[in-house]
């Protein structure tokens, strides 16, 4: 076990050391491919933080992205860029609480279009606020941030995940999550006060998705409603994270990083039927690996001992 | 008995709870005493199993008060009841098959303030696996045990709460012959440690030989209450589990 840890440190250890060298590059395509795959990266790890122990699929990683976005829209230009970013926080996990306390008795798949309606109906929201109220439909977003500042930014954030996410498992919180994704009647009956517990945790990964959408936000310069709400981050992150395997903290990365590359190569390359390659993907993604690339991983070790025989066996 | 000058561990009076138009559990009220095994008896569909949902807090009682030591419990969130004593098992067995033995019982004292050391924790853990004769097997995925071992793993769960209070829901249902007699042990013993018992069950020889006291239900109604060997040969009783000229046709 410790040996594992050892092994996952250094290779964490490396990955961070090659991406401290991508600014040196110079190359603005590299950079600008590496803030996607860092951008997939933590909102994928974030989503699997909630989703994966407590098997609750979220269709909102969208609403939180693009709070953040707007926000950054709004005071951006008033307020200092810590501060801005701290109300982003702040705002995407108060929305997550009130979300989370009035749908997290919700499961299945009734919490799954719930959450995706919650994005569309704050995306109308601020549609509406915009046009009825401030009278624009997009706004200009002139802050001095460059584009190696959103690397270091989202560099600093994946770190910051990776350790929230380590944290959280090892801690009591994790452990009950782990409970509740397996039964959630044994865990009330265990003691866990199970609202609170999926709440906290739902709160915590929306607080990282909407800091991702603050810290994205100056690498338009325009943003409307269509751009910040755009529900295929939903999507997209959820085949990442599944596609990596949600169960495990390092499991979304395995997805977040093909796909981001896979789906950059697409749009490049076939941007008018993007949407229907990216549906097969995802069913592909089901039927195949149902546990995901670490699920693959995981069985690897077993199969060299010999283990599998034996459970089929047993 | 000395029933009376013992501290009721359980009480629940005027309890009722319906489904649309079924009273599944009608005006229930008994008392339950330090140390006690009582067994909660009755025909299928009669509102044992709904009893205990609602003693244990899955279900919300329509009107009624459960008392736990003294506490008023009826309503409140299963986990604060589970939190003040009350544990239990289930009638179709629940153990975490994502996880291991060990982990199975972790998730019953993890939750339990105080909290234990991880030390203090572990050596708990390895009692409580010796205890329901599970010993050894606490690297083993829950997913791969036999029926009896999932039921052993359930029960230890339960128990590492340190209840003082436990419901048994059928617990020593579909046992073989040599696998209840290690199961009524177990249960006795339980009892030696001081845990008030409620237990739900068909099986009669577990019953006759744990149960001091019975309840008997039918049709959500109470329809005796006394020492195990009275109620079983009661006409009443009788008449409910084998039919005949029933007294409300």
């Amino acid at each position: 076990m410790t040996a594992r840890t050892t092994g996952f440190s250094v290779v964490a250890l490396a990955a961070l050391v090659l991406l401290a060298f991508v600014p040196r590059l110079g190359n603005a395509y590299y950079l600008a491919l590496a803030i996607s795959l860092l951008q997939y990266t933590v909102l994928a790890t974030a989503w699997g933080m909630f989703s994966g122990p407590t098997r609750y699929v979220s269709l909102a990683t969208t609403a939180f992205f693009g709070v953040g976005a707007y926000t950054v829209a709004v005071l951006g230009e008033i307020l200092l860029w810590p501060l801005v970013l701290l109300i982003a926080a702040a705002l995407g996990a108060v929305l997550a609480a009130i979300v989370g306390l009035s749908t997290l008795r919700l499961s299945g798949v009734y919490f799954v279009i719930f959450t995706f309606g919650l994005t569309e109906l704050i995306r109308q929201l601020v549609v509406w606020f915009e046009v009825n109220k401030s009278r624009v439909l997009g706004r200009y977003v002139f802050v001095d941030i460059t584009q190696r500042d959103i690397y270091w930014q989202l560099m600093a954030l994946t770190v910051a995940v990776f350790l929230l996410g380590w944290l959280i498992a090892r801690s009591r919180l994790g452990f009950a999550l782990r409970v509740i994704g397996e039964d959630e009647t044994v865990a009330k009956h265990c003691g866990v006060n199970t609202t609170f517990a999926k709440v906290a945790l739902f709160a915590i990964s929306a607080t990282v998705m909407t800091l991702v959408g603050a810290i994205m936000a100056p690498r338009w310069t325009y943003i409307e409603p269509s751009i910040a709400f755009n529900s295929m981050i939903s999507f997209q992150v959820l085949i990442m994270a599944l596609l990596g395997g949600a169960h495990r903290l390092w499991g979304p990365v395995l997805g977040a990083v093909p796909l981001t590359l896979l789906f950059e190569l697409l749009s490049a390359r076939f941007p008018n039927t993007f949407t229907i390659i990216l549906g097969c993907i995802f069913l592909l993604i089901v039927y195949m690996l149902p546990r995901g690339v670490a699920g693959l991983f995981e069985k690897l070790p077993a199969r060299l001992r010999g283990d599998d025989t034996r459970r089929v066996a047993a | 008995m000395s029933t009376e000058t013992r501290a009721q561990i359980l009480e629940v009076a005027g309890l009722r709870r319906a489904f649309g138009g079924l009273v599944a559990v009608n005006d229930l009220g008994f008392e339950v005493a330090q140390g006690e095994i009582m067994g909660l008896l009755g025909p299928n569909g009669s509102g044992k199993t709904t009893a205990l949902n609602l003693m244990s807090g899955v279900l919300r009682p329509d009107t009624g008060s459960i008392r736990l030591m003294g506490k008023e419990i009826s309503g409140l969130a299963a986990y604060r009841i589970a939190r003040l004593g009350l544990a239990r098992t289930f009638q179709l067995v629940r153990v975490l098959d994502g996880m291991d033995c060990r982990e199975n019982i972790k998730a019953g004292l993890a939750f339990q303030k105080p909290h234990l050391s991880v030390a203090e924790a572990e050596v708990r853990i390895d009692m409580l696996l010796d205890r329901v004769g599970l010993g050894g097997q606490d690297q083993r995925p829950a997913a791969d045990l036999t029926y009896i071992d999932r039921k052993r793993l359930e029960l230890a769960r339960a128990l590492a709460a340190k209840p003082r209070l436990l419901l048994l829901d059928e617990w020593l249902a579909g046992l073989n012959p040599s696998e209840l007699t290690i199961g009524i042990n177990l249960i006795r013993s339980l009892k030696a440690d001081g845990i008030t018992i409620v237990l739900v069950e068909h099986v009669m020889n577990a019953v006759r030989a744990l149960c001091d006291r019975c309840v008997v239900m039918s049709s959500g109604r109470k329809i005796a209450e006394g020492a195990t060997a009275d109620v079983l040969s009661d006409a009443a009783v009788v008449k409910a589990y084998l039919g005949g000229v029933a007294a409300d046709a």
